[in-house]
């Protein structure tokens, strides 16, 4: 068809300029146009067709030439008319692409949606509007606005859509993509605007979502966009800038919160069971106590019962025996002193408070002493054996 | 050029110009008005091709559209007297060709203007009965309603148009009041933050007490089990020491006391005054058997 566009068009654009025109249209035709037999006759035309016309013309303005032509020119304007129309024809196919629709307009006036596929509609009487309805378009919206409680957040969002309805996409509004920029702000700001700024941030993102696409929808619907949300997405909810620390340190507050419950819960595992550690020693050692004494008790009774039976057998000479022992074991661990007074008048003086001060010194200055040793007896010994010997009378003697 | 086809060519003209002038095409998103000499004489122009008289008939186009009226953000005072800046759009659509055209002679500017004055108008009035919560969430819907259903008669009686919807897309603090909200939001977060470290601190120590409580108990209990154990074990030892004992009472005083002595001297750092007539050390003195004191 490519071979008759020039001239196709211009000789179908206007049906009534033909006769105006003809000297611009074999012009271009010439060198387009390969067949040489169909360019002469187009060359013969360019006279003829004048002819015709002016002798069609001339009927009410005069002409003279007009029946001398007439039989070969209405032989070409046959042809011309073929080519024009066949050229008309070819210009009305077209093909759509499997992603769109054709919104076909005739003579202005809505007439059809065309289907993918080669279609051809009547040039010039049908305007064919192609549509993709397949791809997904976005609209990112964000900013920040009002809370129900009076506050501020800052929202992103994102809105996938696509077109649906390509004859309401076409005809029904100006400008459907930015009806929905509008739309989705006011939707937005309007589901914001009716939830508390703890839901927004936390779990109520997606709740927001739904919210805010089925507003949206209703929207889109009332003005017939013929537009489909496929998803409305909260990409974002913060805090504004100016107080991102202080809902920052909120989210600290509550680490900390968690952090010193386990502290504390650190500290009663470790005390706790200590104590039942510690409750088991006591318990333990009571036990111990218990058996110690009465096993002491037992050891204790049997020596003494067999002791008794010793001494029942013979008790003079045991007593006795047994008085010595004591005596010899005490007196030789003690310092003592011997003292006569009934042999003379018993005005003795012995300092036995200095005498143990005195001890009690040593042993404090030796702690681990108790014991008097050599030197220092031997200075107590001399001490009492000067008092006494100053004392008439006495009878002094040393033990040890 | 021969003169006859230079006349016949201006004719063609001519009367393709005619036709062309009596021909014309309404489109699907568009409605029109006919006008003769400056007057309708035919309203409301559907879509498709329409024949008019040339040079006498004059054909009006509008557009048909759902159209957009983006308002410039204004400031509105509500109930509590807060300021609010508020940014709103509305959808319109011409819903009487003839009225639109006589309103606003076509120009849809000067039918935005029209109409965004008396939205404002209207917007002012439903703010200003209504509280900052109100406008913001509650009653938004409501706010909305109003003002399209005040609106839609005026402008349809008057403009001939017809207010599909009127919403606000923006309702802002102004920036300055918008810095005490921050300043609320702040002291609000800090009051929670506070409250939580309080309330971790209050668990905390909550449960540190409740581990004491335990442990103590714990402790106390089994100091009471001990002595009950050790009291068990001085009563036995008491019985042992009791049975064997009575079997010589007089004599275990004497053995006892024994003991006694031995415990009581056995740290050597008592001084003992002594008789040597006492009778331990009556062989000290004489070594006859019969020695007496």
């Amino acid at each position: 068809m490519a071979w008759n566009e020039p001239g196709g068009r211009k000789d179908n654009q206007d049906p009534w300029n033909s006769g105006g025109n003809n000297g611009r249209r074999g012009g271009s035709g010439g060198p387009e146009q390969g067949p040489p037999d169909l360019d002469e006759a187009l060359q013969k035309l360019q006279d003829r067709l004048n002819s015709i016309f002016g002798g069609k013309r001339s009927g009410g303005s005069g002409g003279s030439n007009g029946g001398d032509v007439k039989g070969p020119g209405a032989g070409f304007f046959g042809i011309i008319a073929l080519v024009v129309v066949v050229a008309w024809a070819g210009f009305g196919f077209y093909t759509v692409d499997q992603q769109e629709r054709g919104v076909v307009l005739r003579l202005g006036k809505y007439h059809e949606t065309v289907q993918p596929g080669l279609q051809w509609n009547p040039p010039l009487l049908d305007e064919v509007t192609k549509v993709n309805v397949t791809r997904v378009r976005t609209h990112d919206h964000g900013s920040l606005m009002l809370t129900r409680d009076e506050n501020i957040v800052n929202v992103e969002m994102t809105v996938q859509y696509v077109i649906s309805d390509p004859r309401a996409f076409i005809l029904n509004v100006r400008d459907p993509e930015t009806s929905l920029s509008h739309a989705s702000e006011s939707s937005l700001r309007h589901t914001v605007g009716s939830t508390n700024l703890d839901g927004i941030l936390t779990e109520g993102r997606e709740i927001l979502a739904t919210q805010v696409e089925a507003r949206l929808q209703s929207y889109m619907d009332s003005y017939g966009t013929g537009l489909a949300l496929s998803r409305v997405n909260i990409k974002n909810a913060t805090a504004p800038q100016q107080v991102q620390d202080a809902f920052d340190d909120v989210i600290k507050a509550r680490e900390d919160e968690q952090r010193v419950k386990n502290e504390a819960e650190t500290y009663a595992n470790g005390i706790v069971p200590e104590a039942r550690g510690t409750a088991q020693r006591v318990i333990e050692e009571a036990n111990a106590y218990r058996e110690e004494v009465v096993a002491r008790a037992s050891g204790e009774a049997d020596r003494f019962t067999s002791l008794l039976e010793a001494y029942q057998m013979a008790p003079g000479v045991t007593r006795e025996r047994l008085y010595i022992d004591m005596m010899q074991e005490v007196l030789g661990k003690t310092p003592k002193v011997m003292v006569d007074v009934d042999g003379g008048n018993n005005m003795m003086y012995l300092p036995l408070d200095q005498l143990m001060k005195r001890q009690a010194d040593t042993i404090a200055n030796n702690p681990r002493s108790v014991r008097l040793d050599d030197t220092s007896m031997r200075e107590l010994t001399q001490q009492v054996i000067n008092r006494i010997g100053s004392s008439s009378n006495s009878t002094l003697r040393e033990g040890r | 050029m021969k003169p006859t086809s230079m006349f016949t060519s201006v004719l063609a003209v001519l009367v393709l110009l005619i036709v062309s002038n009596s021909v014309y095409i309404i489109k699907e998103t568009e409605r029109g008005v006919k006008l003769q000499f400056g007057e309708v004489v035919e309203s409301d122009l559907k879509p498709g091709l329409h024949f008019k008289i040339p040079f006498v008939n004059t054909v009006r186009k509008f557009d048909a559209r759902v159209q957009t009226l983006d308002t410039r953000p204004q400031s509105f005072l509500t109930l509590e007297k807060k300021r609010l800046v508020v940014d709103s759009y509305v959808k319109w659509i011409i819903s009487d060709v003839e009225k639109y055209y006589t309103a606003t002679s076509g120009d849809s500017f000067r039918a935005a203007d029209l109409l965004s004055t008396r939205i404002e108008t209207s917007l002012r009035n439903q703010f200003g009965t209504r509280t900052l919560t109100e406008v913001v969430s509650g009653e938004r819907e409501e706010v909305m309603d109003t003002v399209v259903e005040s609106l839609s008669e005026l402008s349809e009686n008057e403009l001939g148009l017809s207010v599909i919807d009127v919403r606000v897309k923006r309702i802002d603090l102004p920036s300055e009041v918008s810095n005490s909200v921050y300043q609320r939001m702040r002291t609000e977060r800090e009051r929670l933050a506070r409250e939580l470290r309080s309330r971790g601190q209050e668990l905390a120590e909550g449960i540190r007490a409740d581990a004491d409580r335990q442990s103590t108990v714990i402790l106390a209990n089994a100091y009471r089990e001990s002595e009950v154990t050790r009291g068990e074990g001085d009563a036995e030892a008491a019985r042992i020491y009791a049975d064997a004992f009575n079997k010589d009472s007089e004599f275990y005083s004497f053995y006892r006391s024994l003991f006694a002595y031995k415990e009581a001297f056995k740290n050597g750092s008592d001084v003992l005054l002594l008789k040597p007539d006492s009778e331990f050390f009556r062989y000290l003195q004489n070594a006859s058997p019969t020695a007496t004191n």
